[in-house]
């Protein structure tokens, strides 16, 4: 059985509130390397999210995904907008009008989402922002034949170990790119966000089997 | 004929407002716009803000966006994609103030997309000394004898912005080639950027030279302007 509309709006609405959750320990990773805006500037773009969900219904699993997009977008105020909302955006196109969704589809969703967010962001693996969780959860997905909440499974485990990496790693881009040598040792924000969303989404998939 | 417009992005909708008064002040004409902070007045970028700008800013000759930085650069360039012609707009990679000010005189001066957007890339190379001095070096057509004027400054803040921009806009299109000179440098009168650098201020004396058809013209403005205090 394959992802339907209703099951990725689904998937996207418990994100929200994994993000809001994790919104004070994104706040406080950013503080350390940014500005201290990330938690704030997700949790207000997923809050619009879910508000634009409750007010339309798209009815393919890329539409849900571009109303993701445009809303962060609009709403984020960071990096985080554009970057994400360009990933959601390349994912929506990608899947095209499908109305259902197997692991071929995520995973090229979940590919598209990447080069959305280096298009936008022009970071290389190793520059210690979100692309560094995005680039091995592609990998860890791409590897991966089984259903779609495996798929994801794997892409998230990928994330996850991708986001840790980013720890000893002197930032190339963003804002944590102004601090240097002192931008090693911290976790990225971006990139845990990253990991974050994409457990939940791992989550949801599970749990729907 | 219509001028190319400006619109600066930025986090912060205070600074993004500064920049504007700063460059607007030297061009009168010209639509600059400001693009700042989120749309709750918050710290961050709001693309719908870009768009509204970007679309206002157009006058037909299209619009060179600067922006500050991180988000603001991914923001500005999201609005130009999603422009109808993106080629009606150009982003630059440059300082924000002096680029926005280069940028707004030399939109100011009829200059194209194109020409606009260059001088906003190339305005801290335009300003420092070296190659204010090598422009020169080109400017004098050599057998010429130039028209010489002394001329001391009796308005207050001497040859700054609005004051240095009146008089390349005074100079522009005549066919004169005129140097200034003050404290053992010469600027090029129709680049406001190397006036501005020379800092002569109020008090001072300036020396200015023209060659080329209209030399002598060019001298009677610019004595008329000092004469004037530049309307200050
Ligand atoms: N050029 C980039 N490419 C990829 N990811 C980036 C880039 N710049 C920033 N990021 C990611 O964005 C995260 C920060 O997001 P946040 O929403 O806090 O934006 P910000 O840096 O505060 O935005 P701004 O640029 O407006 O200051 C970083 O931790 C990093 O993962
Ligand atoms: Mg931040």
């Amino acid at each position: 059985m394959g992802c339907t509309a209703a099951d990725v709006a689904a998937a996207v609405r418990a994100a929200a509130e994994v993000v809001a959750e994790h919104r004070d320990e994104l706040v406080e990773l950013d503080r350390a390397i940014g500005d201290g805006d990330h938690g704030e500037n997700l949790r207000r773009g997923f809050n619009a999210v879910v508000s634009a969900l409750d007010t339309s219904t798209p009815d393919t699993p890329g539409a849900v995904l571009k109303l993701v997009a445009k809303t962060l977008i609009s709403t984020v105020g960071g990096a985080a907008g554009p970057l994400y909302g360009t990933a959601f955006l390349r994912a929506a196109t990608a899947l095209g009008d499908a109305a259902e969704l197997g692991p071929a589809e995520v995973t090229t969703a979940i590919e598209a989402a990447l080069g959305g967010v280096v298009a936008r962001g022009k970071a290389a693996v190793g520059d210690k922002t979100m692309v560094d969780a995005l680039d091995p959860a592609v990998r860890a997905a791409t590897a991966t034949s089984g259903s779609v909440a495996e798929v994801l499974a794997a892409a998230a485990a990928g994330a996850q170990a991708g986001a840790a990496s980013t720890v000893p790693l002197v930032a190339r881009k963003g804002r944590a790119s102004y601090l240097g040598e002192r931008s090693a040792d911290h976790l990225d924000p971006g990139a845990r966000s990253t990991a974050l969303l994409l457990a939940s989404f791992a989550r949801s998939a599970g749990a729907g089997q | 004929m219509s001028l190319v417009g400006l619109v600066v992005v930025s986090h912060s909708a205070r600074l993004a407002e500064g920049v504007v008064e700063v460059a607007a002040q030297m061009a009168p004409d010209v639509a600059v716009l400001a693009a700042g902070g989120t749309a709750d007045g918050g710290i961050g970028t709001d693309l719908d803000a870009v768009s509204a700008a970007l679309t206002s800013a157009d006058a037909g000759a299209g619009v060179v966006l600067l922006y500050d930085l991180g988000s603001a650069r991914m923001v500005a360039e999201m609005a130009v994609e999603l422009l109808a012609d993106p080629d009606r707009a150009a982003l630059v990679d440059a300082p924000l103030v002096e680029g926005a000010v280069a940028a707004a005189v030399a939109a100011q001066g009829g200059g194209d997309l194109t020409g606009v957007a260059a001088a906003a890339r190339t305005a801290l190379t335009t300003t420092d000394g070296p190659s204010a001095a090598a422009e020169l070096q080109q400017a004098p057509r050599t057998e010429e004898v130039p028209v010489l004027g002394r001329f001391r400054l009796t308005n207050d803040i001497g040859l700054h912005a609005r004051p240095a921009a009146l008089l390349a806009r005074t100079l522009a299109g005549l066919d004169a080639s005129v140097t200034v000179r003050f404290g053992g440098r010469a600027a090029d009168a129709t680049s406001v950027l190397a006036l501005m650098s020379l800092g002569a201020r109020g008090g001072d004396e300036i020396e200015v030279s023209a060659v080329g058809p209209r030399a002598q013209e060019a001298l009677g403005r610019v004595a008329e302007l000092v004469e004037r205090d530049f309307d200050d």
